[in-house]
C-alpha cells in the first residue's frame, strides 16, 4: 500500500466482496420472500380444500373443465419454465439477443396461459359458475386468481427488466434481477402444478 | 363514531359513500377529541413549517433508512397509540362501573359505540403499540448486538415502518370519519359479514391491519435475513445474544404466520365487496373456517409478541445480576421449543365449537406442554440471579414485575387449556383477565425493561431511575386492582364484552377494577413523565451516557457510543464469546483503537418508504369509502413509484477512513481509564 493505484485496488476489492456480499443477502431475502409466498398459497389450498364440497347447489366443476383448454394451458405455463430457463443460459453468455428472443418466448408463453385462463373464467362465469354462487367457486376464482394475478405481476416485471437491460446491460444488479425473476417464474410454474392437479383433476374426477 | 355509515347503497362516483353526516359532531364523547386532535395537529403543523423544521424532519427522519432512527420513531408512534388504546379502556371500565352502580342499568355509552371501543381498544393495543413498541426495540438493538452496520434490506425497513404508520392512521382516522368495527378486535364473522356489518367500520378494520400486516411481514423477513447472514465473523448461532434468539424465532414465525391473515383478510375483503361466500352463512360459506384462520394466525401472533420480551428480560437479568446467564444453551432451544408449539395450539381458543373430544384433548395437551419451555425460561432468570449481586435498577424491577405477574397469567392459562374447563369460562371475563394478565404482565413489562435498559443507547442519555421505578410500582399493583377481580366475576358467569352490567352483586369488582384503571392511569403518566424529565435532564452527567457502555454491560451493543455513529461500529470486532464484551473487558482489550480501520459502506436515504408507505393511505381510504378513482390514482402512483425507485443508481455511499477515525477518536477518548468489575469472577 505505497501507491495510489494500489489503495484504489484495494478498495476495488473491498468494493466486489461487498457487492458478492450483498447479492448473496438479495438472494436470500428473495427466498424467504418465496417462502412467505408459499405459505399464502398454502392457506388458499387449505381453504380449497375445506370448500371442495360447498356446491351449494349450484354447477359443479366436473360439468364444466374443459380437459383439452387445460392442457394447452398447462403445456404453455410449462414450456414458458423452460424457455425462461434458456434465456438465462443467453444471460450467463451475455448474448442480448438471444436472451430477448427468449425472454419475448416466455412472455407470449405467458400471456397466452393468462388469455385462456380468462376466457375460461368467462366461459365458467357464463355457465353459472361466478364466485358468488358458492363457498366452492368463491375458493376457486380465489386460488387460481390469485396465481393468474401471480403471473401477470411476473409479465409486467419482464417489461421492467427490459428497460433495465436496456440501459445497463448485463450489469451485476441486472443478473440478480433476472436471477430473481427466474426464481418467481419457476416457483409459479409449480404452483400451477399443484393447481392442476388438486384443482383441476380433482374436480374433473 | 356512533354514525350510520350503511345508509349510501350507491356510493357517489367523487365522493364514494362519503356523506356530512358520518363525521359524529353530535357524539359529546368523540367531539372534544375530534377539536382538540384537529387544533394540536394543525399548531404541531404551523410550529414545524414556522421553525422550518420540513427540510430536517425529511432528510434525518422521514427518508431515514438507519435502523436505530426507524426503532426510535417506531416506539413514538406505538407511545401516541397507548394513550388511545388506554383511553378506551378507560372509557370500558368507567361505563361498566357506572352501569353495575345504576339499578336500570344505564352507562354512558350507547352499546354501538361501546362495541366500537372494545374492538379498537384490542386492535390498537396489539398492532399498534405492543407490535410497534417491540419491532422498534429489535431496530435499534438486534443489528447491534450482532455487530452489524443496519439490517438486511434498510430500504425496506423504512417501508415496513411506513405501512404501519398508514395502518394506525386508519384506525384514528375513524374515529372522525364514519366509525369502527363493532365486531370484537378478530372480526368474527359472520358478524363483520355484510349482511350484519354493512358500515364501514369492518372495511377500517380490514385495510388497517391488511396494510399494516404487510409491513409486519417485511419486517419479518428482514429481521431473519439480518440475523443469519449479517452477523460479526465469529458469532455463531449458539453465540448469539438470548435478545437476537428470540428475535430470530419470533420474526420466523411473524414471516410464515402473516401470510395467512393476509389471505384470511382478503377472503373477507372479497366477501364483503364482491359477495363471494368463503364466511357466509349461506351458499356453503363456513364461519368457523374463519375462526380457524384467524387463529392460526392469531396464536403464533401472541408468540410473536412474548418472545422479543423474554429476550428483554434475559438481557437486562443477565446484565444487572452481574454474572454470566445461567443456562443459555436451554434458553435457546426453549425458545425454538416456544417457536413450534406455537403453531399447535391454535384450536384452544375455540374447544367450545364441538371437534370431539380428541381433537380438543390434543390442543389441551399441547397448549399445557407449551409451559414447559416457558417454566424453564422462568427458573434461567431466577437462578441467574441466584448468587448474582443483583443491582436493582428500574428495568430489574420490571424484570421482578413481569416474573410475578407472568407466572399467575401462565397459570390461568393452564387452567383454560382443560378443555372441560373452557366450556365453562370460554367467553367470560375469565378470558380477558387471563389474556392481560400474559400479554400486560409478560409483553409489555418485557418491553419496559427493555425500553429503560436501551433507552440510553438510542439516545445518549438514561432515563430516570426513581421515576421509572415509581411508574413500575403504580403499573404492577394498578394491573392487579384491575384484573384480579375479573377472574371473580368470570367465575360468576359475567361474560366478556358487556355494554352494560346489571348484577348488582358485582359492584364491588366493578369499583376495585376501576381503581385500578386509576392506578395504571398514574403508571403511565410517570412513564411519560420519566421521559420527559430525562429529555429535560437530558446534558446532566448523572443522566448523559458518555462511554456508550452506562450499566456495564456484556453484549455487542454497548462497544458503541450512545446514541451509535450512523454506521454503528467503528471496526467489528471478532467474536470468540457468548458475551463478547465482557470477555474483552477481562481481556483488557475493550474499547481499545484498532490496528487500522477501513472505510464503511453504507446506504443513502431513500424517499421510497415514506412515499410508497404513505400512498397507502389514500389507497386505504378510498377502499373504506368505496371511492374508486383515488383507489386507482393511488394504486398506479405505488406502481410508478416503485419503478422509479428500482431504476435509482444512486443508493449508498462510503464513509472515509479518515472520518471514522475522527469520530471514533473521540468515543474511545471518553473509554479511558475505565475500570470494569462486571461478574469477572463467575
Amino acid at each position: 500500500m505505497t501507491t495510489t493505484s494500489n489503495a484504489v485496488d484495494h478498495h476495488d476489492d473491498h468494493h466486489h466482496e461487498h457487492e458478492a456480499h450483498m447479492a448473496d443477502i438479495g438472494n436470500f431475502g428473495f427466498w424467504l420472500y418465496i417462502l412467505s409466498d408459499c405459505l399464502l398459497f398454502a392457506t388458499l389450498f387449505a381453504t380449497f380444500a375445506v370448500m371442495s364440497q360447498s356446491f351449494a347447489g349450484a354447477i359443479t366443476p366436473g360439468e364444466l373443465i374443459d380437459i383439452n383448454l387445460l392442457a394447452v394451458q398447462t403445456a404453455a405455463l410449462l414450456l414458458s419454465s423452460f424457455t425462461f430457463g434458456v434465456a438465462m443460459l443467453a444471460a450467463h453468455k451475455k448474448n442480448m439477443f438471444q436472451l430477448w428472443l427468449w425472454m419475448v418466448i416466455t412472455g407470449l408463453l405467458g400471456f397466452a396461459f393468462l388469455a385462456m385462463e380468462i376466457y375460461e373464467f368467462n366461459h365458467f362465469a357464463h355457465e353459472g359458475a361466478t364466485p358468488q354462487v358458492s363457498g366452492y367457486w368463491s375458493s376457486f376464482f380465489a386460488l387460481v386468481g390469485t396465481h393468474g394475478l401471480h403471473v401477470t405481476a411476473g409479465l409486467i416485471w419482464m417489461v421492467v427488466l427490459f428497460f433495465h437491460f436496456r440501459r445497463d446491460g448485463f450489469s451485476s444488479s441486472n443478473m440478480q434481477r433476472l436471477s430473481y425473476l427466474s426464481l418467481f417464474w419457476h416457483f409459479l410454474d409449480i404452483i400451477w402444478i399443484c393447481v392442476f392437479s388438486f384443482v383441476y383433476l380433482r374436480g374433473l374426477m | 363514531m356512533a354514525v350510520q355509515t350503511d345508509l349510501i347503497k350507491d356510493p357517489h362516483i367523487l365522493t364514494g359513500k362519503l356523506h356530512w353526516g358520518v363525521i359524529p359532531y353530535t357524539d359529546p364523547v368523540v367531539l372534544p377529541v375530534m377539536i382538540a386532535s384537529v387544533l394540536g395537529g394543525l399548531a404541531l403543523f404551523a410550529l414545524i413549517t414556522y421553525k422550518g423544521w420540513w427540510g430536517y424532519l425529511w432528510k434525518e427522519w422521514i427518508t431515514s433508512v438507519d435502523h436505530k432512527k426507524i426503532g426510535i420513531m417506531y416506539v413514538i408512534v406505538s407511545l401516541v397509540m397507548l394513550f388511545r388504546g388506554f383511553s378506551d379502556a378507560v372509557l370500558m371500565r368507567t361505563n361498566q362501573a357506572l352501569s353495575v352502580a345504576d339499578e336500570f342499568g344505564g352507562g354512558y355509552l350507547p352499546p354501538e359505540h361501546y362495541d366500537q371501543i372494545f374492538t379498537a381498544h384490542g386492535v390498537i393495543m396489539i398492532f399498534f403499540v405492543a407490535t410497534p413498541l417491540m419491532v422498534g426495540i429489535m431496530n435499534v438493538v438486534m443489528p447491534l448486538q450482532i455487530g452489524a452496520r443496519d439490517v438486511a434490506f434498510p430500504v425496506l425497513n423504512s417501508l415496513s415502518f411506513w405501512l404501519f404508520f398508514v395502518g394506525a392512521m386508519l384506525v384514528n382516522i375513524s374515529l372522525f370519519i364514519g366509525e369502527f368495527a363493532a365486531t370484537g378486535w378478530l372480526a368474527y364473522t359472520p358478524l363483520s359479514g355484510i349482511d350484519y356489518s354493512p358500515g364501514v367500520g369492518v372495511d377500517y378494520w380490514i385495510w388497517a391491519l391488511q396494510i399494516s400486516g404487510i409491513g409486519t411481514t417485511l419486517t419479518a423477513l428482514n429481521f431473519v435475513a439480518t440475523i443469519l447472514k449479517m452477523r460479526a465473523p465469529g458469532m455463531n448461532l449458539m453465540k448469539m445474544p438470548v435478545f437476537t434468539w428470540t428475535t430470530f424465532i419470533a420474526n420466523l414465525i411473524a414471516l410464515v404466520i402473516f401470510p395467512i391473515l393476509t389471505v384470511a383478510i382478503g377472503m373477507l375483503t372479497l366477501d364483503r365487496y364482491f359477495d363471494f361466500n368463503f364466511f357466509t352463512n349461506d351458499n356453503g360459506g363456513n364461519q368457523m373456517m374463519w375462526v380457524n384462520l384467524i387463529w392460526a394466525w392469531g396464536h403464533p401472533e401472541v408468540y410473536f409478541l412474548i418472545l422479543p420480551a423474554f429476550g428483554m428480560i434475559t438481557e437486562v437479568v443477565a446484565t444487572f445480576s452481574r454474572k454470566r446467564l445461567f443456562g443459555y444453551v436451554s434458553l435457546v432451544w426453549a425458545t425454538a421449543v416456544i417457536g413450534i408449539l406455537s403453531f399447535l395450539v391454535w384450536l384452544h381458543h375455540f374447544f367450545t365449537m364441538g371437534s370431539g373430544a380428541s381433537v380438543n384433548a390434543f390442543f389441551g395437551i399441547m397448549t399445557m406442554i407449551i409451559g414447559i419451555p416457558t417454566g424453564v425460561k422462568l427458573y434461567n432468570w431466577i437462578f441467574t440471579m441466584y448468587k448474582g449481586r443483583v443491582e436493582l435498577t428500574a428495568s430489574m424491577w420490571w424484570v421482578i414485575a413481569m416474573l410475578i405477574t407472568f407466572t399467575i397469567g401462565g397459570m390461568t392459562g393452564v387452567m383454560l387449556a382443560i378443555p372441560a374447563n373452557d366450556f365453562m369460562l370460554h367467553n367470560s371475563m375469565f378470558v380477558p383477565a387471563h389474556f392481560h394478565n400474559v400479554i400486560i404482565g409478560g409483553a409489555v413489562y418485557g418491553y419496559f425493561a427493555g425500553m429503560t435498559y436501551w433507552f440510553p443507547k438510542a439516545t445518549g442519555f438514561k432515563l430516570n431511575e426513581t421515576l421509572g421505578k415509581a411508574s413500575c410500582a403504580f403499573w404492577f399493583f394498578g394491573y392487579f386492582f384491575a384484573w384480579i377481580p375479573m377472574y371473580f366475576t368470570g367465575f360468576d358467569g359475567m361474560t366478556r364484552r358487556l355494554q352494560y352490567v346489571d348484577n348488582t352483586e358485582w359492584i364491588t369488582n366493578m369499583n376495585i377494577s376501576l381503581f385500578g384503571v386509576a392506578l395504571i392511569a398514574i403508571g403511565i403518566g410517570l412513564n411519560l413523565l420519566c421521559i420527559a424529565w430525562s429529555i429535560y435532564k437530558r446534558n446532566d452527567p448523572e443522566y448523559r451516557d458518555e462511554t456508550g457502555d452506562p450499566w456495564d454491560a456484556p453484549t455487542l451493543e454497548w462497544y458503541t457510543s450512545s446514541p451509535p455513529q450512523f454506521y454503528n461500529f467503528g471496526h467489528i470486532p471478532h467474536v470468540d464469546d457468548l458475551e463478547p464484551l465482557r470477555q474483552m473487558k477481562k481481556d483488557g482489550v475493550a474499547y481499545q483503537r484498532p490496528e487500522k480501520y477501513e472505510r464503511i459502506h453504507m446506504p443513502k436515504n431513500s424517499w421510497m418508504g415514506p412515499v410508497i408507505g404513505l400512498l397507502t393511505l389514500p389507497m386505504g381510504f378510498g377502499l373504506v369509502w368505496h371511492i374508486w378513482w383515488m383507489v386507482g390514482v393511488s394504486f398506479l402512483a405505488i406502481i410508478a413509484a416503485w419503478f422509479r425507485f428500482s431504476f435509482e443508481r444512486d443508493k449508498d455511499y462510503y464513509v472515509e477512513v479518515e472520518e471514522v477515525e475522527k469520530i471514533e477518536g473521540e468515543f474511545l477518548a471518553a473509554n479511558q481509564g475505565r475500570s470494569f468489575t462486571n461478574g469477572f469472577d463467575h
